[in-house]
C-alpha cells in the first residue's frame, strides 16, 4: 500500500472540486521556478476560462471547480518544480511555465496525461505516472512528511480538516500529564535530533520538577551541512510543530514555548510565524486552551548563525541573549534550563512524531521500525545519487534500499548512473561517520550504527561516488567543526585547529610517518577533553575515514598520490607525447605560461610553475594531458 | 538603499539613532533581547556599525563588551559594511562533494576577491560561503541576496555576476 499521503482522518482533499492542482513550493522547487509556474497556472486558467479557486473551503460549493494550491516540500527536489494533479494523482516534474497550457488542456480540460512531463525511472526507462508508481515514493513510509506534500502550509483550515490539533485537544482535555508522558514512553520515541535520547524519559523528568514556570523549546537550528529535514517540515506543515510543542508543554506543565529556527531558513521562519499567528487567532494558542483553563504562548526566535547553538545548553544561552556557549551537565535542562527553570528541548521531527503518537497511540507507532528504534526517520538524501531529496523510511531499512533503490543509484560527476559507483555515504554530518560497501545491508537504526562508529545524527545522508577523495571529505568536516568551535574548551578550540593543520599536511603532500599517529592521538584527546557534543564528535569523520579508507590515507602520506585525483597539490599533470599533436592550444590557455614546446612537436609542462588549474586539460582536443584526473581514471 | 555612512552624513546625530531607539523600545530595552535587537539593527543598516553597538549597550545598560561579544560570536552579524549584492556560496556537504569550490574560485576571480577580501571596492558585491542553506537537492547552490540558484557551475555563476553588473550599469547610466 502506498503510504505517501496516508492520514488517519483523511477527508477528501478535493472537497467536491473537480480537480486539485498542487504545486510544490518548498525551497528547492521555488528556486527552480515553482512560483512562476503557479503564476502561469493562474494566468492560463483565466485565459482558458476555467473556473478555479485558490483556497478550498468546505462551506463553498466547489463542484466543477479546479483548486490551485501550493504545498510544502514534497521531497523529490531534484525533479522540481513538481505539479500534482488530483484526483488522478499525476505527478509532473520539471514543469516550466511554458508547459502549463499543455497540462491545462490535457489533464484539466481533457482526461489525458502529458507523457513528456512524467518521471522516467533512469535505470529501466519506465515512465511513472504518479507517487503511487514512482519507486522514490513507493518505497517510503511517509508519516511526518505525509501531509507536507499535500496541504497548503499557510492555510490553518486545511490542517484542521486533516485532523489537526485533535491530538493537542486530546492532550489538554482528555489526558493527564502522566498519561501523556507514559504514552510517549511506551511508544519508545527517541529524539530525532541526533542523540536518540528517549523522549518520554526527558518529558517525565521535567514533569516531576515542581516549579511555577517551565519552558518547552523546539530545536529547529538544523545546522548539519547536508541536512534539511526540519526545514521541510516547518515549511510544509508548520502547524504540526506547534501542535507537538503544545502537547509537550501540556505534558510537563509549561505555558511558554519557543521555536529556535536557523536564520538560513527564511521561508520556514515566515511560515512558522504565520502559523503561530493563525493558531492564536483561532484561540488554539493563547489563554484557556480548549477550555482547559491552561495558557500556552509560542514565540519564534531566529538564530544568528552558530552551529554550536544546536547543543541544548548553548541554545539556552543564545535565547538568553548571550554568546552561545555550552555549560556542563548536570544540571540537565529538564531540571534547570532557560532562566534556571525546568526546560525540555525537542527536535522538530520528534515533536511531529509526538503528535501522531498522541493521536494514534503508542502501539501503532511501534508497528514500524525496530524494537530499539521504533517509528520512521526522515533523511535528506543528497550528493551523488540520481534522486536527491527528502525521504522517510522506517528504522531498520538498509542503506542499499535507501541509496540504490529510493535514491535510484549512484551517479558519476557528469550525472550518469554508475552501477559500480558507490563508494561511501557520510551520515550524521560533521559528528557522524562514513558507511561503505560492507555496510550496504546494515539495518539503519540508532544502535546498529553505533557499532560501526557512525551515528544517525539528524539525518543527513550524503552519497559519494568513486571520484570522491575521502581524505578531502574528512578535511572538509574538520574545517567546519574547527570554524564552529565556540572556543570554550582548549582541546576543541586548539585541537580541531591542529587536526585541520595535519589534514592539510596530508592533502598538500607535507605529511610524514608521524602524521597519522599524531592525528589519531589528537583525535582521541579532543573527544575526551571537550565539554559538549560538538567537540566530542568533531574527530568522528577523521576517525571513521581512517578506519575504512586507511589505504587512501597511505597513498596520500607515503606515495603523495590522491587516488581520486581531487587533491590538487598532489596532482602531477604531464603531456603524453604520443597523443600530443603540438597544436599549441594549451600554451595559449595556460594562465601561468607553464607549457612550452615547438609547434607540431610534443609539448611539456613545467611542474614548478604549474598551478594545476586544468585549463590545458579542457583545451586539449586529443586527450594528451594526463595526471589531472586521479590514478584510476 | 541608504547605508549607515550616508545616513551619518545627511542626518543629525539625534536622527541617526532614531531607528535604533525604536528597535530598543520595541524590545523593551531588555538585555535578553540582545540578539533580536542586533538582527533588527543589521536589517536596518546592513551591518553593525561600531557606534551603534556602543549605543545599544548604553540603551540596554550592559557593558559594550557584552554587546561586542555577542556581535562577534555569531556569524550572521557583520561588523563591516556589505555590498549591495551578497553572493553566498553554499559549501555544505552536498554542495561540497558536488564541487562547489571551483565555483567559489571562479566568482573570486571574476570579482578580483579572495577569502581575505570579500567585498568589492564599488560596494556592489560581497562574497561569502555558508555551511548549508538546506537546499541540498539542488547542489551546488549559490544565493544572491534572497534568490536561490541551484545546480550551479563556475560558468553559470560568472554569467550571473555579469548579468548583475550589466543591470547595475544600466540603472546607473
Amino acid at each position: 500500500m502506498c503510504m505517501t499521503h496516508s492520514k488517519t482522518n483523511t477527508p477528501d482533499p478535493l472537497m467536491g472540486a473537480r480537480h486539485r492542482v498542487v504545486i510544490c513550493a518548498g525551497t528547492g522547487c521555488v528556486a527552480n521556478g515553482a512560483l512562476k509556474v503557479y503564476a502561469a497556472f493562474q494566468e492560463r486558467m483565466e485565459e482558458h476560462d476555467l473556473s478555479f479557486i485558490l483556497e478550498l473551503r468546505e462551506e463553498d460549493g466547489n463542484a466543477g471547480k479546479t483548486a490551485l494550491t501550493r504545498s510544502g516540500c514534497q521531497g523529490f527536489c531534484q525533479m522540481g518544480p513538481l505539479v500534482t494533479v488530483l484526483p488522478e494523482n499525476i505527478l509532473y516534474n520539471q514543469v516550466k511555465p511554458g508547459d502549463v497550457d499543455e497540462i491545462i488542456a490535457t489533464s484539466l480540460i481533457g482526461n489525458g496525461v502529458v507523457e513528456r512531463l512524467l518521471y522516467v525511472e533512469p535505470g529501466t526507462s519506465r515512465t511513472c505516472r504518479g507517487t503511487d508508481d514512482i519507486p522514490f515514493y513507493t518505497r517510503q513510509r511517509r508519516f511526518v512528511l505525509g501531509d507536507c506534500g499535500l496541504i497548503d502550509p499557510e492555510n490553518i483550515d486545511e490542517y484542521l480538516r486533516n485532523g489537526g490539533y485533535q491530538a493537542a485537544r486530546k492532550a489538554f482535555v482528555e489526558m493527564s500529564q502522566e498519561e501523556i508522558c507514559t504514552e510517549i514512553s511506551e511508544s519508545g520515541l527517541r529524539g530525532r535530533g541526533g542523540g536518540g535520547f528517549p523522549t518520554g524519559r526527558k518529558w517525565e523528568a521535567a514533569r516531576r520538577q515542581v516549579d511555577d514556570k517551565k519552558y518547552v523549546i523546539c530545536n529547529a537550528d538544523e545546522g548539519d551541512p547536508g541536512a534539511f529535514m526540519n526545514r521541510s517540515v516547518m515549511e510544509g506543515n508548520p502547524h504540526s510543530v506547534i501542535e507537538g510543542l503544545m502537547i509537550a508543554a501540556r505534558a510537563i506543565g509549561a505555558d511558554e514555548t519557543l521555536v529556535y529556527v536557523r536564520a538560513e531558513y527564511p521561508l520556514a521562519v515566515q511560515r512558522m510565524r504565520r502559523a503561530v499567528k493563525d493558531a492564536g487567532e483561532r484561540g488554539i494558542l493563547g489563554k484557556n486552551v480548549f477550555g482547559s483553563g491552561l495558557d500556552i504562548q509560542c514565540e519564534i526566535m531566529e538564530g544568528a548563525g552558530a552551529f554550536v547553538c544546536g547543543e541544548e545548553t548553548a541554545m539556552i544561552a543564545s535565547i538568553e541573549g548571550q554568546r552561545g556557549m555550552p555549560r556542563p551537565k548536570p544540571p540537565f535542562p529538564a531540571e534547570s534550563g532557560l532562566w534556571g527553570k525546568p526546560t525540555i528541548i525537542n527536535n522538530v521531527e520528534t515533536l511531529a512524531h509526538a503528535v501522531r503518537i498522541i493521536r494514534e497511540g503508542a502501539v501503532r507507532f511501534r508497528g514500524l521500525g525496530t524494537a530499539g528504534s521504533p517509528g520512521t526517520k526522515t533523511f535528506a538524501l543528497t550528493g551523488h545519487v540520481a534522486n536527491t531529496g527528502l525521504i522517510e523510511v522506517p528504522f531498520g531499512t538498509t542503506l542499499r534500499e535507501i541509496v540504490l533503490k529510493i535514491g535510484g543509484g549512484v551517479t558519476t560527476d557528469a550525472g550518469a548512473i554508475d552501477p559500480a559507483g558507490f563508494k561511501a555515504v557520510q551520515i550524521g554530518g560533521p559528528s557522524g561517520g562514513c558507511l561503505t560497501q560492507e555496510h550496504l545491508d546494515l539495518p539503519m537504526d540508532f544502535d546498529s550504527l553505533k557499532t560501526v562508529g557512525a551515528m544517525i545524527g539528524s539525518g543527513g545522508l550524503v552519497a559519494m561516488n568513486q571520484d570522491t577523495c575521502m581524505v578531502a571529505v574528512a578535511r572538509f568536516f574538520m574545517e567546519f567543526t574547527q570554524r564552529e568551535s565556540c572556543g570554550k574548551c582548549v582541546l576543541c578550540r586548539e585541537g580541531t585547529r591542529q587536526m585541520l593543520a595535519l589534514m592539510d599536511d596530508i592533502i598538500e603532500g607535507r605529511a610524514d610517518d608521524n602524521t597519522l599517529t599524531l592525528l589519531r592521538e589528537l583525535a582521541l584527546a579532543v573527544q575526551k577533553g571537550s565539554l559538549c557534543g560538538l567537540g566530542k564528535t568533531a574527530p568522528n569523520p577523521v576517525l571513521s575515514t581512517l578506519r575504512h579508507f586507511a589505504d587512501e590515507y597511505e597513498a596520500h602520506v607515503k606515495h603523495k598520490i590522491c587516488p581520486a585525483g581531487q587533491c590538487k597539490a598532489l596532482l602531477k599533470p604531464w603531456i603524453n607525447a604520443e597523443k600530443c599533436k603540438g597544436c599549441g592550444k594549451c600554451v595559449k590557455k595556460c594562465p601561468v605560461e607553464a607549457i612550452s614546446g615547438e609547434l607540431k612537436q610534443p609539448h611539456a609542462i613545467n611542474q614548478d610553475t604549474c598551478i594545476k588549474c586544468g585549463a590545458c586539460l579542457s583545451s586539449c582536443k586529443f586527450g594528451a594531458v594526463e595526471g589531472l584526473q586521479g590514478a584510476h581514471a | 538603499m541608504n547605508t549607515f555612512e550616508q545616513d551619518a552624513r545627511t542626518q543629525s546625530p539625534a536622527r541617526q539613532f532614531e531607528k535604533v531607539c525604536a528597535i530598543l523600545e520595541l524590545n523593551e530595552n531588555k538585555p535578553q533581547r540582545l540578539i533580536p535587537i542586533l538582527q533588527a539593527v543589521q536589517e536596518e543598516y546592513r551591518y553593525l556599525p561600531e557606534d551603534v553597538l556602543t549605543f545599544v549597550a548604553a540603551g540596554l545598560d550592559v557593558p559594550p563588551a557584552r554587546v561586542f561579544g555577542v556581535a562577534t560570536f555569531y556569524s550572521h552579524f557583520a561588523l563591516a559594511p556589505k555590498g549591495k549584492y551578497c553572493i553566498r556560496l553554499c559549501d555544505g556537504t552536498a554542495c561540497h562533494v558536488k564541487r562547489s569550490i571551483p565555483i567559489l574560485e571562479a566568482i573570486y576571480q571574476r570579482l578580483g576577491l579572495s577569502s581575505q577580501r570579500n567585498t568589492t571596492d564599488d560596494m556592489l558585491f560581497t562574497v561569502e560561503t555558508v555551511a548549508c542553506l538546506g537546499a541540498c537537492g539542488l547542489a551546488p547552490v549559490v544565493v544572491v541576496n534572497e534568490e536561490v540558484h541551484g545546480q550551479m557551475t563556475p560558468q553559470a555563476a560568472v554569467k550571473l555576476i555579469d548579468e548583475i553588473v550589466e543591470r547595475e550599469s544600466v540603472t546607473c547610466a
